[in-house]
């Protein structure tokens, strides 16, 4: 199925007087129909960057220095040529903006007016991007609550009147006010515990089942992305280090940072082992070294590390028959299934 | 000095056009009497000298009765700046004290200090003054300090009292309360110096009106009319015509102190409000970026399009310039 959204070489930089700050550099990544895509990766990796660069919701001083976004959604129809979201003008945008792609921000205590009601802000959202007559907005704006699970008669409540998860999923209702195609959920679960984080979850994947939109996922939370993502992507300063189905990345992960990801966890079955955390902190972005940003934490690091050009190949078994088949990518040659097998990794 | 530096590096325009300038006047108050070159009240009898043009002598001209203006002016800066300043610091202290006690400790005392302050800010104050101070004038400048200072502080009281009620309620205020903090450590640690802008900001606009109503007072007469002031130097041009008579000399440089002194203050003001927050800095204007103006409503640039967006004018234009032979494609094409 050709992807709905494809990002390809995306790059962002933000501009400082220290120097260009290289947040996302070269990321490709596709999002087809229907799919939930993990994007995953510690603070200040550049999941954010590289989901609202792809958008163009960075303020300045970001500025996408390279790339190409292109969106083919079903309504969206230039003559059947996906559009490219960075070529865009700023009306353009709009139109696309809720429409096509709608976006579930970080943290909803920052994200929803306190001032405002409920039904006033989720009436901002739908007039504004659906231009309906004012009763059939508040009938939208009541549904969409129903949507989410929240009764009609929160409608008239303050934000500081709902708990947590409920702002959450107001934020969500909201997001999903014109049904858009595709979803960018910013950690939309970070701020909540792990009873209502389960609830959340379990509701965006059945309103994903019956409303047949894409997600973009973002967090750090890798566990909670083997759950829910259909394909992970691990991203680790400004790179995509591996890209492969959640199978792929938990039974076996390629990149040694997936790895030392997925050993800070504890599994729940399986006797019981050290848990071990990567040691070190992330490169500094104005001026990463050459080659791999993770050789300073990587276990495994060898000279040639530095001439690794962090492109996506496939891992694994060599390919027989169509290269497009192959899921399971790393941007590390040098660890190797074989390598992996001969007891160099743990 | 390194710090200092760095300090100054980052204050906004306006704040170091307004520090220098009004440096500069504080500088005058400091040395003025000294480099005076005559004294502001000596008539000279000599009667060329009678409101005389500015010449190599008398640099700013000379009055009706003789006396030098610039003298006048250099003596008149360091009482008006003085003055003000005083009062700046009598009623911030006023405010600050009546502000945060009341909004700290709230309940009763909250009640009856905003009674307080809102009584004096419907005090009509310009009728008051002129009451007060014809009853006190020749008494020197302590009567227009007092009074001037005692009507001065309800407006940053209230403000101060606002800002404080929000510092209140914050999470770390009461985690110092809840660790047993004494009252007075959680005001004077937690409290003020997280409103030390705000604070700086409202001196600043005090130290504003008390010049203006000084100025003013001293303009009508009601002062210690025996001193020299920028207000006393107005008020004996006006009352001997010399705007009648066509003598710019007497009254535009006092004037012209005046407003900019008052000029340095608001940029000082306006400049410490941004120091204070920084979002208001960075919502306000458009960053640079290859050359283009990007306000922080705008999509996020592409640099690709920045460089190739030239206008028809401007690739046409560009076709000529020299760098145009290092693009790819000739006269500002699609991609560079």
């Amino acid at each position: 199925m050709s992807p709905i959204l494809d990002i390809s070489d995306l790059s962002v930089v933000y501009r400082t007087t220290g120097g260009d700050v290289r947040a996302v550099e070269k990321v490709n990544l596709t999002l087809s129909p229907g799919e939930v895509v993990g994007l995953c990766g510690e603070s200040g990796s550049g999941k954010s960057t590289l989901a609202y660069g792809a958008t163009r919701l960075l303020r300045p001083p970001a500025l996408v220095t390279s790339g190409n976004v292109r969106y083919s959604g079903r309504r969206l129809t230039h003559g059947g040529h996906p559009v490219d979201l960075l070529a865009m003008s700023h009306r353009e945008l709009h139109e696309m903006r809720w429409r096509e792609v709608a976006i579930v921000f970080q943290s909803a205590m920052n994200a929803l007016n306190p001032v405002l009601r409920v039904q006033d802000q989720l009436l901002d959202a739908v007039t504004a991007h659906l231009r309906l007559p004012r009763h059939e907005a508040r009938e939208k704006a009541a549904s969409l609550l129903d949507l989410v699970g929240i009764s009609r008669n929160r409608l008239r409540s303050y934000p500081h009147e709902l708990s947590g998860g409920m702002r959450q999923r107001v934020m969500i209702a909201m997001a999903l006010a014109a049904d858009p195609e595709v979803v960018i959920m910013d950690e939309p679960t970070t701020a909540l515990d792990v009873v209502v984080q389960r609830d959340i979850l379990a509701q965006i994947v059945e309103l994903k089942e019956r409303l047949d939109f894409a997600i973009l996922f973002i967090t750090h939370d890798l566990s909670l992305l083997l759950e829910l993502a259909d394909r992970i992507a691990v991203m680790y300063a400004g790179r995509l280090l591996e890209t492969g189905t959640a199978h792929d990345i938990m039974r076996e992960p390629a990149h040694p940072y997936t790895r030392g990801l997925l050993n800070s966890f504890p599994s729940l079955r399986g006797a019981r082992r050290e848990l071990a955390g990567i040691p070190g902190s992330p490169p500094d972005l104005r001026d990463p070294g050459p080659g791999c940003p993770f050789i300073p934490r990587c276990k495994h690091a060898i000279d040639a590390c530095s001439d690794v050009d962090m492109s996506l190949a496939p891992w694994g078994a060599p390919v027989i028959g169509d290269p497009a088949s192959v899921t399971h990518l790393t941007a590390c040659p040098i660890v190797t299934p074989q390598v992996s097998q001969e007891g160099v990794l743990s | 000095m390194t710090a200092v530096a760095g300090v100054w590096r980052n204050l906004p325009l306006k704040a170091k056009v307004g520090a220098v300038l009004f440096g500069v006047f504080v500088l005058a108050a400091i040395i003025g009497p000294q480099v005076a070159p005559y004294d502001p009240s000596y008539a000279n009898p000599d009667p060329s000298l009678l409101m005389a043009h500015p010449s190599a002598q008398h640099l700013l001209g000379t009055t009706q009765t003789g006396q030098d203006v610039l003298s006048q002016l250099l003596v008149g800066i360091r009482l008006t700046i003085e003055l003000a300043l005083l009062v700046g610091v009598i009623a911030g202290i006023l405010s600050v004290a009546v502000g945060v006690t009341s909004a700290f400790l709230g309940g009763v005392w909250d009640e009856f200090l905003s009674l307080v302050s809102n009584v004096f800010l419907v005090i009509p104050a310009l009728p008051l003054l002129i009451l007060l101070l014809g009853y006190l004038s020749g008494k020197g400048q302590l009567p227009t300090i007092i009074v001037l200072s005692v009507l001065g502080w309800p407006w940053g009281a209230r403000v101060i009292r606002a800002q404080t009620l929000t510092i209140r309620n914050r999470d770390f205020v009461a985690a110092a309360r809840e660790s047993g903090e004494k009252s007075w450590r959680i005001i004077t640690l937690d409290i003020i110096p997280n409103e030390i802008s705000l604070i700086a900001a409202n001196f600043v606009n005090t130290v504003l009106y008390a010049i203006g109503a000084s100025v003013a007072l001293a303009f009508v007469g009601l002062t210690d009319l025996n001193s020299w002031s920028l207000g006393t130097i107005l008020y004996w041009a006006e009352s001997q015509q010399a705007l009648s008579l066509g003598a710019w000399w007497w009254f535009v440089p006092p004037g012209l102190a005046v407003a900019l002194i008052g000029t340095s203050l608001v940029l000082l003001n306006t400049g410490i409000d941004e120091l204070g927050s920084p979002r208001l800095r960075a919502s306000r204007g458009a960053a640079k970026i290859a050359g283009h103006r990007i306000w922080a409503t705008d999509p996020t640039p592409v640099l690709a399009q920045l460089t190739a967006g030239r206008n028809r004018v401007g690739a046409f234009v560009h076709s000529f310039s020299r760098e145009s032979l290092l693009d790819e494609t000739p006269a500002g094409g699609e991609l560079r």
